[in-house]
């Protein structure tokens, strides 16, 4: 992936040929500067975060067409039980076996994605409407009560997903909705703490003093400058939530805490499988697989978003 | 420095205060009495009010959370709704049991973090570095309960090497404890040493790219001792932030591994009491584990000042 030999983009202005042989390639620039190094978007310097955006962007595609057609087709109905056919391995009939009440693993497996997905995409939403627009106004109010916003935020951190979800399914008893809600309110305060960071950057520079001094109002001010130019941390922000969302998805359906019997969930079947782990151990192998792909495609392609938006940070993870 | 600590102190405090006042709103104010969710179907109204009357349910709010806090504060968190029993008591040998998991679990995780990420940091170009660095992006990926369950199947379902669960006091048979203790430490300290390599090798890269570790090398150290000598103790303080932070992760990762591995720590505590509907049980557990991350995050501040001499002035 790294090309040690090569020149760094911010080599010496003196050298040469700049950037090395891309002359001839179909992106090559027809008018290159003599002696300017070539930008960092040019080809070479995209190459790695390339790699993690591809490969991420991929997992999660797939992901979202496994569901998508898990609604049309699934090789059986994941919900009926078979007891003639349980515990089945591997076949031509059941591609990845069958479980204790002779459900195919493959289509739970798919019909799973679903809640996997819709978990992520409220808990996220949840955390996104409340969090962005909590970081813009840390980020547009007094210093002092912008530090008090984000000292409240901090504290709203000590409350990890996990716990907050125990808490409410305490009072409310267990469900999805409760464990959507709960791992979105425990992601705001991510959330809120990059939008500040990007925003307050954004209200010092000269296009937001313009627009101030030529008297546009605060709510424009947010929506039409500091939105926009806080919408890829954002985009970043949602895609680790995710990977974050769809691993407290499964803490809690495991522990019994999330999905209810009867809705298929990674995480539940993890729980399933628990008791038959010294029978059939690849119960527990499959979800978990499917759990950890999807984790890392979202985490592959947060860090590969972020790379795109900011190559200088290349490097850093 | 006297200044920062006392701002840090009262910071501590406050986030104390506030969050005590969430846990109790977010436990009393929700729908749902107490009393009626301890007496579950069997409730009649009698049976409520003389519940209610009892636990001093029906007192004023603002009493009922002095009288809970400040239980918590003479270390007296009150009696079960539902057992009647004592919740202090149980909550210490719980605690006891659920630190000593994360504390073996951080110990693993910071003896794999900090060779592996400044390895990876120094040869972050080559097939080497990438290939820990995908490795590790992996270990992210990964639950720490479903590395529990693999570990489980590997060591103790086909090797049976090591029990595949349960608990043995240290005091009873420390050979037996150990035993007990290595794969849901590991579980969690695998993970968790994955996530701290990342950030290690962020930090030591950043590190890497400072003047003064040229001016080192300029004067003849060889990179290592370039390193060693004036990089990691800066690397440390990003680091020793998000050790912090792990910790907080691990004692909620311990919830989830103390079921995996049927170990009686604060976990399966806090999921038997919301079992069983036990609410000032799950209020009790769930603020001391926010106590414990709070402390946690103050300790780390108050470490900073420590490992930066910058900060001691006072000046941020």
């Amino acid at each position: 992936m790294s090309e040690p030999t090569a020149v760094p983009s911010a080599g010496p202005p003196d050298l040469p040929t700049a950037g090395p042989a891309r002359t001839g390639g179909a992106g090559s620039t027809p008018t290159r500067l003599r002696g300017i190094p070539e930008a960092p978007a040019g080809g070479r310097r995209r190459r790695r975060p390339a790699g993690a955006l591809l490969v991420g962007g991929a997992i999660v595609v797939a992901v979202v067409v496994i569901a998508l057609v898990s609604f049309v087709w699934t090789p059986h109905d994941p919900g009926i039980v078979n007891a003639a056919d349980r515990l089945q391995t591997s076949s031509w009939r059941y591609w990845l076996g069958t479980d204790r009440f002779g459900r195919d693993v493959v289509s739970l497996l798919m019909v799973g994605s679903r809640t996997t997905l819709l978990v992520g995409i409220v808990a996220v939403g949840v955390a996104m409407l409340v969090g962005v627009p909590l970081g813009i106004l840390a980020a547009m109010v007094p210093r002092w009560w912008g530090e008090l916003l984000m000292r409240g935020n901090d504290l709203l951190l000590a409350f990890p997903a996990l716990l907050l979800a125990i808490m409410l399914t305490a009072v409310h008893g267990q469900g999805i909705v409760t464990a959507m809600i709960a791992i979105g309110i425990a992601s705001i305060p991510s959330f809120a703490r990059v939008v500040r960071s990007g925003a307050l950057s954004v209200m010092k520079t000269e296009y937001v003093l313009a627009a101030r001094a030529a008297g546009r109002r605060p709510v424009g001010i947010a929506l039409r400058h500091v939105l926009p130019n806080v919408a890829s941390l954002v985009i970043v922000q949602a895609s680790v939530s995710f990977a974050i969302a769809v691993l407290a998805e499964a803490a809690l359906s495991y522990l019994g805490l999330g999905a209810p019997p009867g809705t298929p969930s990674w995480g539940r079947m993890l729980q399933e499988g628990q008791e038959l782990l010294f029978v059939a151990p690849r119960l527990e192998v499959f979800p978990g697989v499917c759990i950890a792909l999807a984790v890392l495609g979202f985490n592959l392609l947060g860090d590969g978003l972020r790379d795109h938006f900011d190559p200088r940070l290349e490097d850093r993870r | 420095m006297l200044l920062r600590l006392a701002e840090r102190t009262l910071i501590f405090l406050v986030s104390l205060v506030v969050s005590s006042v969430f846990v109790f709103g977010f436990m009393v104010l929700l729908p749902g009495d107490p009393a009626k969710v301890a007496l579950g179907t069997n409730a009649t109204p009698e049976s409520v009010a003389a519940l209610r009357e009892e636990f001093g349910l029906n007192r004023p709010l603002l009493e009922q959370f002095l009288s809970w806090a400040g239980g918590l504060v003479r270390l007296d968190p009150g009696v079960s709704y539902i057992s009647r029993a004592e919740i202090g008591p149980q909550l210490a040998d719980r605690l006891q049991v659920s630190l000593i998991l994360v504390l073996a679990s951080m110990l693993i995780a910071v003896t794999i973090a900090l060779p592996l990420g400044t390895l990876m940091a120094v040869h972050h170009r080559s097939t080497l570095g990438l290939g820990l660095s995908a490795l590790s992006q992996v270990g992210v990926a990964v639950p720490a309960f479903l590395a529990g369950i693999l570990l489980i199947t590997v060591f103790a379902v086909q090797l049976r090497w090591l029990p595949a669960g349960g608990w043995v006091p240290p005091a009873y048979n420390p050979v037996e404890f150990l035993r007990h203790l290595l794969l849901p430490a590991l579980s969690l300290g695998l993970i968790q040493g994955a996530v701290l390599t990342r950030y290690v090798r962020s930090a030591v890269l950043d590190v890497l790219r400072e003047d003064y570790l040229r001016t080192a090398r300029a004067k003849g150290l060889t990179p290592m001792r370039a390193l060693v000598r004036h990089g990691l103790r800066n690397a440390a303080v990003p680091v020793v932030t998000v050790l912090g932070l792990q910790l907080a992760t691990l004692l909620v990762g311990a919830v989830v591994i103390e079921r995996v591995f049927v170990i009686p720590g604060l976990g399966s505590m806090l999921l038997d009491a919301v079992g069983n509907r036990d609410l000032l049980v799950v209020q009790d557990v769930v603020m001391v584990l926010v106590v414990a991350v709070l402390l946690v995050n103050f300790v780390v501040d108050l470490l900073y000042v420590v490992i930066d001499p910058r900060l001691r002035t006072g000046a941020r």
